[in-house]
């Protein structure tokens, strides 16, 4: 499969801070990729780079064999690459009809001046929007709540319009920035299987998490993201016993035994507790990096 | 003449800086951009004025006088609008606004107690003696304000380098949040500054008042516009560029009176400042410092 | 029937001075809805005004070319500092166009060759007929009305809430803050055209830090939720002047005071559909 998104080489420093140092991805086309690192290790701001908000220290990025550098972020979204937030960033104010439909902005075929007129474009295609918008609700199951304000959401259901907006951009890759963070086991579960339907669908899916069993379910290749490095790339199977993996998320003290990213103990020798890095654990809520 | 221009300047870029340092105080430590400060600037002159008149106060007392009057009145204004927005959490412009409304009832309130002419400090207030200095001709009032400004322009640096509260000011300048977090008694401080940038401002009108023997209503607002122009210049919260900016704008405003004509002399700290904003909205010297809440 | 034309010859002024003030606030409102507070309106209604009543004046144009030019030239002038001035945000913008503002008057004062200067314009023909007003209002929020409700509406809502998100969804957040920038300063301009050629004599000082005011506090008054606000917060503040008739320089006090009250105790504004929902029980659904 050829890679569908690319990041060579890439660098990211903040004055002396060396956020991310020569990162090498290939995303493939269709599937789901995954991201998994200890916080701080630089995760977000790989989505920041892809998406255009911030530019790289070095390095390219391209899509779909494009070369993304200089391109703002909105032309980046109408190439066909969306994203959530790990922070949720919903318009709190609209409702979730409506947030779905900004999303459609780009999609809609009627310009500036068209709206002015009463020809049947206009109409048409908001009838559209509205039909995709609550379709794309459907998906997630939140069509029955179509009209409420979006802030009155509660935490999982507002992830979950976050990805349906997302989608409303027909996108070809979908960024998912900690999908399921604060959730509960149920409504990972729920949404676990949304996304593969998702995936089913043929949208080509790069997700950061940090819950394990979701990332573990979820993809066919991960990579393993600490201090800004890759350290580990490869099926769920070889990132799990991989032993610099294991070490980097140990932050254990000599007493406890060792554990893996999925709470299998190992006989790892104990190895310095890298400075900052937190211990992930298997299915619970991802701690906010 | 130039070096005759050059202490026009100085006097003028003196006051200049008094008032934007008030200016800046507030957005540095509030963060709010209080645009009510052109109207207690003009209060702290009418206050001057009434002081000497009726309360036969000397000159030095009245500057006193307003000082604190106007500190009272920083001190209501932040008491009773800025501080129910800060515990709301309003949005930066939304104080800002409030402030604008603000700005409009002392206006016109002033303009309707004490109608809308010129009002003139009492004759004599200010001693017209003037001495030579270097081939140089410096009135009794020119000193006076160059002297003043550079006092308490000296006294408010030392107090935030060097005392304990001007590192706690500093620290709420980054932020309040954490500077509560250790200890430092915010509130009390934010109505300090209030109190003691509203004085400022008080004091620089008086100067104003005296240099050109003119009080009106509205004598705040081209003096708002000016501070706005020179906190920007000099940087936005920063201290220093507050008073570097002001200088500078004197001087500017001067020569290009002296040079290009009295007409455009407003026009000037406007030109400056879209300049400024356009290609350097960090301001000469300031650095752009995102406040952390 | 003599009881309308009674009402109408004393009043008339006051009433077209309704609408003009309506159609001032929405053109701020329009800015507001996309998160910007802009403070140049005050001085795109001169620039408008100024331009239209110089070439009825010198030109002896028919209106609707007045009209047309006093909107056209608001525009363009906005798009030309918008360039610029829009990249900036929330505190610079305001003070920027609060200087740019400063910076028309002036430069009408020191053009009195052509402008007037101090002196300003008199004998402006009063071309305005009522239903100049009317038609303009209508218009304006007809358009307006349409703009709301698609996907440009719906751009500025989520640029107003969160840019970097609206980016990401598409919108290019430049161009519709520019679009909303230049509409807003054309309505301005259709607004002081209106206004120059009913009052017959305009001057530099109409067009300052007074009016800015005024048109911002039209629009917090009656609130940016729907058109519905500015429209109200245009009509109160124009009663309000004749209702305060008494007070004299005071009036202008209860001004400064609303915007204060306003600010304090009802952020929304008067005219907030989810605040009167919710008293009327039925809270909670989106407006």
């Amino acid at each position: 499969m050829s890679a569908t998104l690319q990041l060579k080489n890439i660098s990211r420093h903040f004055g002396g801070l060396k956020v991310l140092q020569d990162v090498n991805l290939d995303i493939p086309q269709g599937g789901i990729f995954g991201l998994i690192g200890p916080n701080g290790a630089g995760k977000t701001t790989v989505f920041n780079l892809i998406t255009g908000l911030l530019p790289p220290t070095s390095g390219t990025i391209s899509f779909e064999g494009r070369d993304l550098a200089g391109t703002k972020p909105h032309e980046i979204t109408r190439g066909g690459i969306a994203r959530t937030f790990q922070n949720i960033r919903l318009f709190k104010e609209m409702s979730l009809l409506e947030n779905v439909m900004v999303g459609m902005h780009a999609q809609l075929r009627y310009g500036t001046l068209g709206l002015l007129g009463t020809s049947g474009l206009f109409r048409s295609e908001e009838k559209r929007a509205r039909e995709r918008a609550r379709e794309l609700l459907s998906w997630m199951k939140l069509d029955h709540k179509a009209e409420d304000t979006a802030d009155n959401l509660s935490y999982g259901d507002q992830r979950k319009l976050e990805l349906a907006r997302a989608l409303a951009t027909e996108p070809k890759l979908l960024l998912l920035d900690e999908p399921v963070a604060g959730m509960n086991a149920n409504e990972k579960t729920e949404l676990m299987r949304e996304i593969e339907q998702i995936s089913g669908r043929g949208y080509t899916i790069f997700m950061i998490e940090h819950d394990m069993r979701f990332v573990m379910g979820l993809c066919q290749e991960i990579a393993v993201l600490n201090f800004g490095r890759i350290i580990a790339q490869g099926g769920p199977d070889a990132i799990r016993n991989d032993p610099q993996v294991i070490e980097a998320y140990l932050g254990r003290d000599e007493d406890e035994p060792a554990s893996g990213p999925d709470g299998i103990v190992t006989d790892g020798a104990p190895s310095p507790v890298a400075a900052g890095v937190a211990p992930t654990s298997v299915s619970g809520p991802g701690a906010q990096a | 003449m130039l070096e005759q221009q050059l202490i026009n300047a100085l006097s003028l870029g003196c006051v200049y800086a008094l008032f934007a340092l008030g200016f800046t105080l507030i957005f540095g430590v509030l963060g709010v951009i209080n645009l009510s400060h052109g109207a207690v600037f003009m209060v702290g002159s009418y206050a001057a004025v009434e002081a000497i008149t009726h309360l036969h106060l000397p000159l030095w007392g009245a500057l006193l006088f307003s000082f604190v009057f106007c500190g009272v009145l920083g001190l209501l204004i932040d008491f009773l609008v800025l501080r129910p927005l800060r515990k709301r959490n309003a949005p930066h412009l939304i104080p800002m606004i409030a402030s604008i409304g603000v700005a409009i009832i002392l206006n016109n309130g002033v303009q309707g107690i004490f109608g809308a002419e010129n009002l003139r400090f009492p004759s004599g207030i200010v001693s017209t003696d003037s001495m030579e200095l270097g081939g140089l001709h410096l009135t009794a009032l020119e000193l006076g304000i160059i002297l003043l400004s550079f006092v308490l322009m000296a006294v408010l640096m030392i107090a935030l380098k060097r005392t304990q509260l001007g590192r706690a000011l500093r620290a709420i300048a980054e932020s309040p949040k954490a500077a509560y977090l250790v200890g430092i008694n915010v509130e009390g401080l934010f109505f300090l500054t209030s109190f003691v940038a509203a004085g400022l401002g008080g004091v620089a009108g008086v100067l104003i008042g005296l240099y050109s023997n003119a009080l009106f209503p509205l004598m705040g607002q081209p003096m708002l516009h000016k501070g706005i122009a020179v906190i920007i210049l000099g940087g936005m919260g920063d201290i220093r560029g507050a008073m570097l900016g002001g200088l500078f704008l004197g001087f500017a405003e001067v020569l290009s009176v002296a040079y290009i004509g009295s007409s455009m002399r407003d026009a000037v700290a406007f030109g400056l400042l879209f300049l400024v904003l356009l290609v350097r909205p960090k301001g000469l010297f300031g650095t752009l410092q995102e406040r952390k809440v | 029937m003599a009881v309308f034309d009674n009402f109408w010859a004393v009043y008339s002024n006051l009433v077209l001075g309704l609408g003009i003030n309506a159609l001032l606030a929405l053109s701020i409102y329009l800015t507001l809805s996309c998160g910007m507070l802009a403070m140049a309106n005050a001085a795109f209604m001169g620039i408008g005004a100024y331009t239209a009543a110089l070439l009825t004046m010198n030109y002896d144009t028919p209106y609707i070319v007045s009209i047309l030019a006093g909107m056209a030239a608001p525009a363009v002038v906005a798009f030309v500092m918008g360039k610029p001035t829009l990249r900036l945000s929330g505190v610079y913008l305001a003070m920027a166009t609060l200087a740019f503002g400063e910076v028309v008057r002036i430069f009408i004062l020191n053009t009195d060759s052509i402008t007037g200067g101090a002196l300003g314009l008199n004998g402006i023909p009063q071309s305005t007929q009522w239903w100049h007003v009317l038609l303009a209002l209508v218009a304006v929020l007809a358009l307006l009305w349409r703009l709301r409700h698609s996907r440009v509406g719906r751009a500025f809502e989520s640029i107003k809430e969160d840019e970097t998100a609206a980016g990401l969804m598409g919108i290019d957040v430049g161009a519709h803050k520019m679009t909303a920038f230049v509409l807003g300063a054309a309505i301005a301009g259709l607004a002081g055209t209106l206004n120059a050629h009913l009052t017959f004599f305009i001057g530099p000082n109409e067009y300052g830090f007074d009016r800015g005011v005024d048109i911002l506090t039209m629009a917090i008054l009656g609130g940016i939720n729907g058109l519905a606000g500015p429209v109200l917060g245009g009509t109160i503040l124009t009663l309000l002047p004749e209702v305060l008739r008494g007070f004299q320089d005071f009036r202008l006090v209860v001004n400064g005071l609303i915007l204060v009250l306003i600010v304090l105790f009802l952020p929304k504004g008067l005219w907030d559909p989810a605040r009167i929902r919710n008293w009327f029980g039925k809270g909670g659904k989106h407006a």
